[in-house]
């Protein structure tokens, strides 16, 4: 459904008076997802997911360039077509309740949702009605503000915003950010009914073992690169055939042992020539340090790395 | 030690959200306060910090009430370090308003001093809450309310900040108070969780 | 099939010199509109005041060469009576543009930080003084401090604190439930550093915009009022003095003794508004950006 390959996302900035500077945040994405899967794409924040949510749906600000193939049910994507798919096809479950209009009701707004995919009065209405059954929200809610509901019905409200229309694809950003477990796990669960709908799901995540349980594929972000892509199934089988960084971020998590990889002081915005993450990397050569390594098929994966080999 | 005595607290005309809570932080212990959301705990550390008044009860540092004036020895961390910054100011203006002696906790967190020249909107959420940190991280604080400090960070950059944070509560005996959902963090990082809130029925349904 | 360096907004704003961004067209266009007014109080100056004698042989003369703005019924050079007149509006308006800044400054900040009830008091007096009919507001108030410069600028004054005055109070109201601000409190710093330091670096331009935005209104209230009679009065020479002497002659077709000192005052007024805009774009480090 979504095919991205070698997307990268520039700005021009301004350092002191009429100097500018050109930044690269992303530089070498690429993904796909596919009707009925849940991809994951995780990585630090600064990494470039959020750029890369607002780049799918066109809220880039003026002053960035997109390259690269960036195309949805085959159809190459242009800014204007981008415009027009958003809200309709493409849909996003926003991160939290302030990308609500707090001065308008609930119901409202995920009415409005509706109506903006391109559905009629009528089916707008049953929708949003659909949606708010569907997540167990009651009628009440409807009549409430945003500042009202509680972090678990505003959770439901984001995702019911999104689901109210016809939308392929959901983009799911940081659904688990901050919230409890009990209210963690109902988000994954909605997302889950989305994937079963045959809808494709790309959940834009830092939080590597929620997104390793439900997800399908994982697609790892360092620098503003896709360093891997990775059935979630290859996680159970041990972290020596994972990325490196992958594998950091595995091993960071509390339960894994807490384990940090040295961070390298190093101004971001200076050119690499070879793998961004070769100042931390345990494996690293210096070849690594020489040559950024393409993103390469081994097997069933995809990655970035020079020491993993087929 | 950081003491709060049978405090009571509600906002505005509600229901009463802390009902008689008591809560004891001694230096350089690290004390966990899970529970779920809704449940108050937030506004435990907010009073904790002198950010409100109990209506009843008392909090008190060292045996004395809280500072309302100079540099409270109670400082918090909030989850989102967007807002805990002047959009105005750059960073190095933002950690010198708590802390002027900073050049060794740069390292320690992996920051550039390029960075300091920079607006807060071109830094990252894990970025600004190392800054955030580094505000505070200064000889008059004594107490660190971390209040969901790390719950939007990826777990590299939890791991990093906490175990920068830790060692240096321990070396200058700063009692550290982690709010948090998260239980498998506590286990790693607590000496002592405080169940006050664990038993509560959560609000979020 | 690559999507090859596309801009991602394709803008559709009018754009003189379109290669330009945003950020250097707004510097480009403060200093056009900068130079324009030096332009127009240096040239008031070369041209003196010897084109407004009386000269009987070149009366009512169309623009030509000689006479770009032609002359009126007295011979005086039109094309001086209007520079001059600008140059007077201009400073009448920025002189009641800047009492009515100061005004909205004092009230805001009182509103906002001296409790609720004085800010109940002052927010209906914000809501009394817009409610009521503007011109009406300005004639009276100008009648009443004796017309002249000096009922001008209190007129306008007056009536147009309440706008700058409201954003100010609303700004500041924002500024104090924000986080920094109760952490700065907590980090020991006094309220009267936390004004200087964090609130005034977000007031400043609030305060800069509004001011500058104001001026045309000052100008063409200004130019209104003495065009209706109760400002400035004939024996120097205003837009409001050329425009209303020029009406009897309109009809008689004498066109250029109305349209051209008119619409010098209408690029006049939409320079400064050019040039508030494009401030606020400067000013706003996210916009400054582009």
């Amino acid at each position: 459904m979504l095919d991205i390959h070698n997307l990268s996302i520039s700005f021009q900035r301004y350092t002191r008076g009429f100097v500018r500077e050109t930044l690269s945040p992303v530089s070498d994405v690429s993904l796909s997802v596919h009707a009925g899967e849940i991809v994951a794409l995780i990585g630090a924040s600064g990494a470039g997911k959020s750029l890369l949510a607002h780049a799918m749906l066109g809220l880039l600000p003026k002053n960035a360039t997109l390259k690269g193939d960036f195309r949805f049910k085959g159809e190459d994507l242009s800014p204007a077509r981008i415009r027009e798919l958003r809200g309709r096809e493409i849909a996003l479950i926003p991160q939290s309740v302030s990308h609500l209009n707090p001065l308008i009701r609930v119901g409202k707004q995920v009415y409005r949702s509706a109506r903006l995919s391109g559905r009629c009065h009528c089916t707008a209405s049953a929708s949003c009605d659909n949606a708010f059954s569907r997540y167990q929200l009651a009628e009440t809610i409807k009549a409430q503000f945003p500042f009202q509901i509680s972090g678990g019905m505003a959770r439901r409200v984001l995702t019911a915003t999104a689901t109210a229309g016809k939308a392929d694809l959901i983009i799911a950003d940081e659904p688990t950010t901050g919230l409890d477990p009990e209210v963690t796990e109902q988000s994954l669960t909605h997302l889950q009914e989305l994937a079963a709908q045959q809808k494709g799901v790309l959940l834009i995540t830092h939080d590597l073992e929620n997104a390793a349980r439900i997800a399908d594929t994982l697609v790892v972000l360092y620098d503003g690169r896709t360093v891997e892509i990775t059935p979630t199934s290859s996680l159970s089988e041990g972290t020596a055939s994972l990325h490196p960084y992958t594998r950091a971020l595995w091993q960071a998590l509390p339960q894994n042992g807490f384990i940090r990889f040295p961070h390298a002081v190093e101004k971001d915005d200076v050119r690499k020539c070879g793998c961004a993450f070769a100042c931390r990397c345990p494996e690293a050569t210096s070849s690594c340090r020489d040559r950024m390594p393409p993103l390469k098929q081994i097997g069933e994966k995809m990655m970035r790395c020079t020491h993993v080999t087929g | 030690m950081l003491q709060a005595e049978n405090i009571t607290f509600r906002y505005r005309q509600h229901v009463p959200l802390l009902k008689n809570i008591s809560c004891t932080i001694r230096p350089g212990e690290i004390v966990g306060l899970p529970g779920p959301s809704g449940c108050g705990k937030s506004t435990l550390g907010r009073l904790l910090a002198g950010y409100h008044s109990p209506e009843s009860g008392s909090v008190t540092c060292t045996g004395k009430p809280l500072t309302t004036s100079g540099y409270c020895p109670v400082q918090m961390i909030f989850q989102h370090a967007e807002q805990a910054v002047n959009p105005r100011w750059r960073i190095r203006k933002i950690i010198e308003e708590g802390n002027c002696d900073y050049i060794d906790l740069l390292h320690s967190f992996g920051i550039h001093s390029g960075w300091l020249d920079r607006y807060p909107h071109e830094l990252s959420g894990g970025e600004l809450q190392r800054i955030s940190l580094i505000r505070t991280m200064n000889p008059g604080t004594r107490y660190l309310i971390a209040d969901e400090m790390t719950a939007s960070l990826d777990p590299d950059t939890q791991a990093h900040i906490w175990q920068t944070v830790i060692p240096w509560a321990k070396k200058q005996q700063v009692g550290l108070l982690a709010i948090t959902h998260d239980h498998k963090l506590l286990r790693r990082i607590a000496d002592r969780i405080d169940e006050t809130f664990s038993a509560v029925e959560t609000f979020s349904s | 099939m690559n999507v090859q360096s596309l801009p991602i907004t394709e803008s559709v704003q009018f754009s003189l010199i379109p290669a330009l961004s945003n950020r250097r067209r707004a510097w480009l266009a403060c200093l056009l509109c900068g130079g324009f007014f030096l332009a127009l109080v240096v040239t008031a100056g070369i041209l003196g005041t010897s084109g407004l004698d009386i000269d009987f042989l070149h009366r009512k003369l169309a623009p030509s060469l000689a006479y770009p703005f032609g002359t009126d019924w007295l011979g005086r050079d039109m094309l001086v009576r209007t520079v001059h007149g600008l140059c007077r509006s201009l400073s009448i308006g920025l002189l009641a543009a800047g009492c009515s800044s100061v005004i909205s400054v004092g009230i805001g900040i009182m509103a906002a930080t001296m409790g609720r009830r004085v800010d109940s008091i002052l927010s209906l007096l914000i809501d009394i003084v817009m409610a009521t009919p503007h011109l009406v507001l300005l004639i009276l108030v100008s009648f009443a401090c004796g017309g002249g410069a000096r009922g001008v600028v209190i007129a306008v004054a007056v009536s147009h604190w309440p706008r700058l005055a409201r954003i100010l109070r609303a700004e500041i109201l924002q500024l104090r439930t924000s986080e920094f601000i109760s952490i700065s409190r907590r980090l020991g710093k006094t309220p009267g550093w936390i004004a200087l330091h964090h609130m005034l670096p977000h007031l400043i331009p609030q305060f800069m915009i509004g001011l500058i935005l104001m001026f045309p209104h000052a100008i063409l209230h200004a130019a209104g009022l003495t065009f209706l009679g109760f400002g400035l009065t004939p024996h120097n020479p205003s837009i409001g003095i050329l425009l209303s002497e020029s009406m009897r002659h309109l009809s008689t077709g004498y066109w250029w003794l109305a349209i051209l000192p008119g619409l010098s005052l209408v690029c006049t007024v939409k320079l400064f508004d050019i040039l508030g805009n494009n401030l606020r774009t400067l000013l706003d480090p996210r916009t400054t950006q582009d």
